[in-house]
């Protein structure tokens, strides 16, 4: 079946996924046909844009199981995620002014809350477990009474990992704190709902869904309790004053229309999804001194996370790179030159963080893909090996803890 | 980024990849980097006692693609040299000759600590001052 291989393959997805033609379909009239603005009230353009807007609200809002009032349509998760942090520590000032995240957030939370510091917040960073998730007792232990919001990630976009979103959820409640979920990951891949999972408010994208980019949303609860954050953006008071401007209609309309296919379609996709990664995952791991990031249980369908000791990630994917698309915790090309802050947190030596590399797989990865990519990986770590002074000195049975290195 | 095509034919085909004996007089042997630096160089050169030439350079790189071109470049390139015009190899040479980008420069500034190392150690075993070098501390 190599015939039917289609080169180069996608395997970033957690970067971002192609678009699912269907939800193209249903984009198309909103650019040049129905192209009024949701918000002109007064004749038929902005109706039917209007329209399709509220369509598509409910459709986000069904994928999630909230109500169609409590999406804000955003510009994507970095927006959202920004929305909820600094809206909260706003809107709540009276109340407190600590929010407790945690060292593997993405960093659209990350440096928000380092911006909350700068205007006088205060910030409690948890660490992680070997394998990236949290610990409820450190949790629980860092509330203080003036903590107004935990900002805990659903899955990982690095390594997948799956928080305790429920337990977090109930040990907030149990605190009177308000619990913000960046959920980009997870939206449209697992089942994620809102009220059962106990959140209260939810940042999340629809690039990472087969949507298109540009847009996303944050879900704000409207009962028990009822959830108000401070608006970011000056103007016109859209999205119910929490987030002004020009509704990306079009945007919105791809949007709806991937969290319906996410709804309808996701048990299929997981199963042939898992199948894959499981594969990919299994036939890598086979290869000597490779280790699995992560927990492997508590962890999303389409990510593997996977480091080849004694090989540097990028060298890695040059290897391929011309045929496959991965990324890598390696950071080579930034200028920084230091490896992923996700993998260190979970405790991996720099060396390990270095070789490591993401799989992120599709509703459209195929098993030709599949056995390609094992196939090129696997030749191209033995053929690096072969190449690494570090896999010789290991061969040898040099402890590389103890060789003294020329730090540069 | 994407690679030169120099970068990309070096790892395709990279050029005395392999391992001399260190314990040998005539081998110098040089070992730069750091693993959690994510680039370890280590290269050797044997020089020929009656001319005093490198006859033989070698390199295994742990490190991204431009190290190992940056690597496979200087054994390609000391061949033949003596150790006196060795030691003037110049990292911007390596910069030049393989298109580096500026983020990629240390893979060259890299390789020539590790010439500068092998030359040393081959100095040093022969009962020769080892060569005080200027660093160039890009990391």
């Amino acid at each position: 079946m190599q015939d039917m291989l289609k080169l180069p393959i996608y395997l970033d997805n957690n970067a971002t996924t192609p678009m699912d033609p269907r939800v193209l379909e249903a984009m198309l009239p909103f650019f040049t046909q129905h192209f009024g603005n949701a918000a002109s009230r007064n004749h038929q353009f902005g109706w039917e844009a209007e329209e399709a807007v509220d369509y598509a609200r409910e459709q986000v809002a069904k994928l999630v199981g909230a109500d169609a009032k409590e999406i804000i349509f955003t510009s994507g998760a970095t927006e959202a995620d920004n929305l909820a942090i600094k809206g909260v520590f706003e809107m709540y000032a009276s109340k407190g002014n600590h929010i407790i995240t945690v060292t593997t957030e993405h960093k659209a939370v990350l440096d928000t809350c380092k911006h909350i510091e700068k205007v006088g917040g205060e910030v409690t960073y948890l660490e992680v477990n070997g394998d990236g998730l949290i610990d409820l007792t450190l949790l629980e232990a860092a509330i203080k009474p003036t903590t107004v919001l935990i900002a805990i990630m659903y899955a990982n976009n690095e390594i997948g990992v799956v928080q305790p979103i429920k337990e977090i959820a109930a040990i907030a409640k149990k605190h009177g704190i308000l619990f913000f979920t960046d959920a980009t990951q997870a939206v449209g891949k697992i089942p994620v709902d809102v009220i059962k999972d106990g959140i209260d408010l939810m940042a999340f994208s629809s690039h990472k869904m087969y949507g298109p980019k540009g847009i996303g949303a944050l879900y704000v609860r409207r009962k028990n309790p009822r959830v108000k954050v401070t608006a970011q953006m000056d103007g016109g008071g859209h999205e119910r004053g929490m987030r002004s401007g020009t509704l990306n209609v079009p945007g919105i309309v791809g949007f709806g229309k991937a969290c319906e296919i996410a709804r309808l379609d996701m048990e299929k996709d997981t199963k042939h999804i898992v199948v894959l990664r499981d594969k990919l995952e299994n036939a890598l791991l086979e290869l000597e001194e490779s280790y699995l990031n992560g927990n492997k249980e508590h962890r999303l369908p389409h990510v593997s996370n996977i480091s080849f000791k004694y090989v540097e990630g990028e060298g890695l994917m040059m290897g391929f790179n011309k045929n496959i698309a991965v990324s890598s915790g390696s950071a080579c090309t930034s200028a920084s030159l230091e490896p992923s802050y996700v993998l260190k947190a979970l405790g991996l030596g720099d060396d390990l963080a270095h070789s490591s590399l993401r799989f992120g797989l599709s509703r459209f990865t195929t098993e030709e893909e599949i056995d390609y990519t094992i196939e090129a990986v696997r030749n191209t770590v033995l053929k690096l090996r072969e190449m690494s002074p570090l896999w010789e000195m290991f061969k040898e049975g040099i402890d590389l803890d103890t060789v003294e290195w020329a730090h540069h | 980024m994407a690679y030169s095509d120099k970068v990309i034919d070096h790892y395709s085909n990279p050029k005395n990849v392999g391992t001399l004996d260190k314990s040998s007089k005539s081998v110098g042997t040089g070992l730069v980097g750091a693993p959690e630096c994510g680039d370890v160089m280590r290269l050797q050169i044997e020089v020929d006692d009656a001319t005093g030439l490198i006859k033989d350079a070698k390199f295994k790189t742990f490190g991204c693609g431009s190290a190992i071109a940056s690597s496979s470049l200087a054994t390609e390139w000391l061949k033949g040299k003596s150790v006196d015009e060795a030691v003037k190899i110049d990292n911007m040479d390596i910069v030049e000759e393989l298109n580096l980008p500026p983020v990629k420069i240390h893979c060259s500034v890299l390789a020539e600590d590790a010439i500068k190392a092998a030359i040393n150690d081959y100095r040093q075993k022969n009962g020769l001052e080892e060569l005080t070098f200027e660093q160039k501390g890009v990391h």
